[in-house]
């Protein structure tokens, strides 16, 4: 008990004494996974739609499939990309290994499946409904793509805030490809790893009790903008 | 308004990316950087050359497999067989001996096995092995675990499936946590030892013998094998790290008074 109010403790006065090395962590944690986060919608959205739309002979297997890697193990994830990336790998040449561009890499691996689950999962419902409308106007493809992902963007935004639940809080994978260098690729997860590591457990749950704040901040924020929950508004 | 969320947040966070000075990636045992000693040397690197060394703070096995794949410039480890093995791969150049330290037996503060009492390591080790605590073993390969493992067999004994034997394979201070949770004996090394800021009922029980010291050497990564290897820096830095500067520095590096590092390479 005494630990985790010497924690608090910690986590208050990084933050009132404007850490520098906090605030450069928490931003890389920020744009990590934020363009993560950005790249697995371009990807996961539209095919969960595509799934929906297009019938083809191994749709259910891909769902299947998808549904399965939402549980992919992020250090199997990091392992594969590291051997991808390493200098003795295909990738090697690119200079990527222990770069922000890596853990960016491993994120979009880990959260794209889920994203794509979830859209799939959503867009499903609501293709029943828009089903006979959408056909009777002889929409195009692209056209019922784009219906279905605007229509349904309430259900895409939880699909999207899961992505980022998972990628913030990740460290399995982004330990290994970005090898927790400090001020190049240390990010609050790496961090925490590292402190408790030395023993000091005061830092490490400060810097978990950062974490927690952001990730609760930026859902707050994004829900505030978006105006979801106010009166007439399900 | 979802769209423009993402557009501002694509902008800001996808093509933010940092520039690049004069940089250097070295493999470092993890108790380098946890004893403290890689804060104390890189800024002074920095200030002296220009070089702006990025630590990877892995196990001494994980260390040279990454040197092995040429994904860093230079090692700084802590295990001679491992590391001879290392250069008759052609994988380093060379071996230069920097600095010393040496392994530490911590153990339960009311040292149930006695090993304490013990003459030499071996005694303490067959103390140990009398079960009366756990001993928890690093079991990842590392400087430290090869170490442990071969004073285990001088010792005669072959600790692996007994009961009191807790291998974690995880780092240095990982372990110390598993071993301060569990009231068990552990081999560390001195610094990270020190360093280390949960020591709970623990208590430094055996020093001393001639068997636990820890050399660490660094190792530049062949350039034959690896052209991309930044084979001028690593050189500059070893240069560095066997200067009258490093050496004034690691010598004088303490931790509540206690001397962690000598210095020992010969110029």
């Amino acid at each position: 008990m005494g630990d985790i109010w010497e924690g608090l403790r910690a986590a208050a006065w990084l933050l009132i004494s404007f850490d520098a090395d906090l605030y450069e962590i928490t931003l890389r944690s920020l744009r990590v996974t934020v363009s993560a986060l950005f790249i697995s919608c371009l990807i996961a959205m539209p095919l969960g739609a595509l799934l929906v739309l297009r019938r083809f002979w191994a749709r259910r297997f891909v769902i299947a499939m998808l549904n399965a890697l939402m549980g992919l193990p992020p250090v199997v994830v990091g392992l594969v990309v590291y051997l991808m990336l390493s200098r003795s790998g295909p990738f090697g040449v690119l200079n990527l290994l222990f770069t922000p561009t890596a853990m960016i890499i491993a994120q979009v691996v880990i959260i794209t499946p889920l994203i794509a689950s979830i859209t799939h999962q959503a867009l499903r419902d609501l293709w029943s409904e828009y089903h006979d409308l959408l056909i009777s106007l002889n929409t195009s493809l692209g056209q019922r793509v784009r219906t279905l992902l605007w229509d349904g963007r309430r259900n895409l935004l939880t699909a999207a805030l899961a992505g980022f639940g998972r990628a913030i809080g990740e460290v399995g994978a982004i330990m290994v490809v970005g090898g927790n260098i400090d001020h190049a690729t240390r990010v609050l997860t790496t961090a925490i790893a590292l402190e408790t590591g030395k023993g000091d457990f005061a830092m490490a749950l400060g810097l978990g009790m950062v974490l927690i704040g952001l990730a609760v901040t930026v859902n707050l924020t994004i829900h505030w903008l978006t105006g979801t929950e106010r009166a007439g508004r399900w | 308004m979802i769209r423009r969320i993402f557009t501002t947040l694509a902008a800001i966070f996808v093509f933010a990316t940092p520039s690049i000075s004069e940089e250097l990636k070295l493999a470092v045992t993890t108790s380098f950087h946890n004893s403290g000693l890689s804060d104390i040397l890189l800024p002074a690197l920095f200030e002296d050359t220009g070089i702006e060394a990025q630590l990877l703070v892995v196990g001494t096995g994980q260390a040279l497999r990454l040197g092995q794949a040429g994904d860093v410039d230079a090692i700084l480890v802590h295990s001679r067989a491992a590391e001879d093995a290392f250069i008759a791969a052609g994988f380093a150049t060379h071996r230069r001996e920097i600095m010393y330290n040496d392994f530490v037996l911590i153990g339960p503060a009311a040292d149930p096995a006695q090993a304490g009492q013990a003459h030499n390591v071996t005694e303490a080790l067959w103390a140990v092995s009398s079960g009366a605590a756990p001993f928890v073993s690093r079991g990842d390969d590392s400087g430290t675990h090869k170490r442990e493992a071969s004073l285990w067999e001088n010792a005669g004994i072959q600790p692996e499936t007994a009961d009191w034997y807790r291998a974690t394979g995880s780092g240095m201070g990982a372990a110390l946590n598993t071993a301060a949770g569990i009231d068990a004996y552990i081999l560390s090394d001195r610094a990270s030892w020190l360093n280390f800021g949960n020591k709970a009922g623990l208590l430094l029980v055996f020093e001393g013998d001639e068997a636990l010291f820890n050399q660490y050497a660094y190792l530049p990564i062949n350039p034959e094998l690896h052209p991309h290897a930044k084979s001028d820096l690593a050189a500059q830095l070893e240069n560095w790290l066997t200067s009258e500067r490093a050496q004034s520095l690691i010598d004088a590096y303490e931790i509540d008074g206690e001397k962690l590092f000598t210095f020992n390479a010969t110029r």
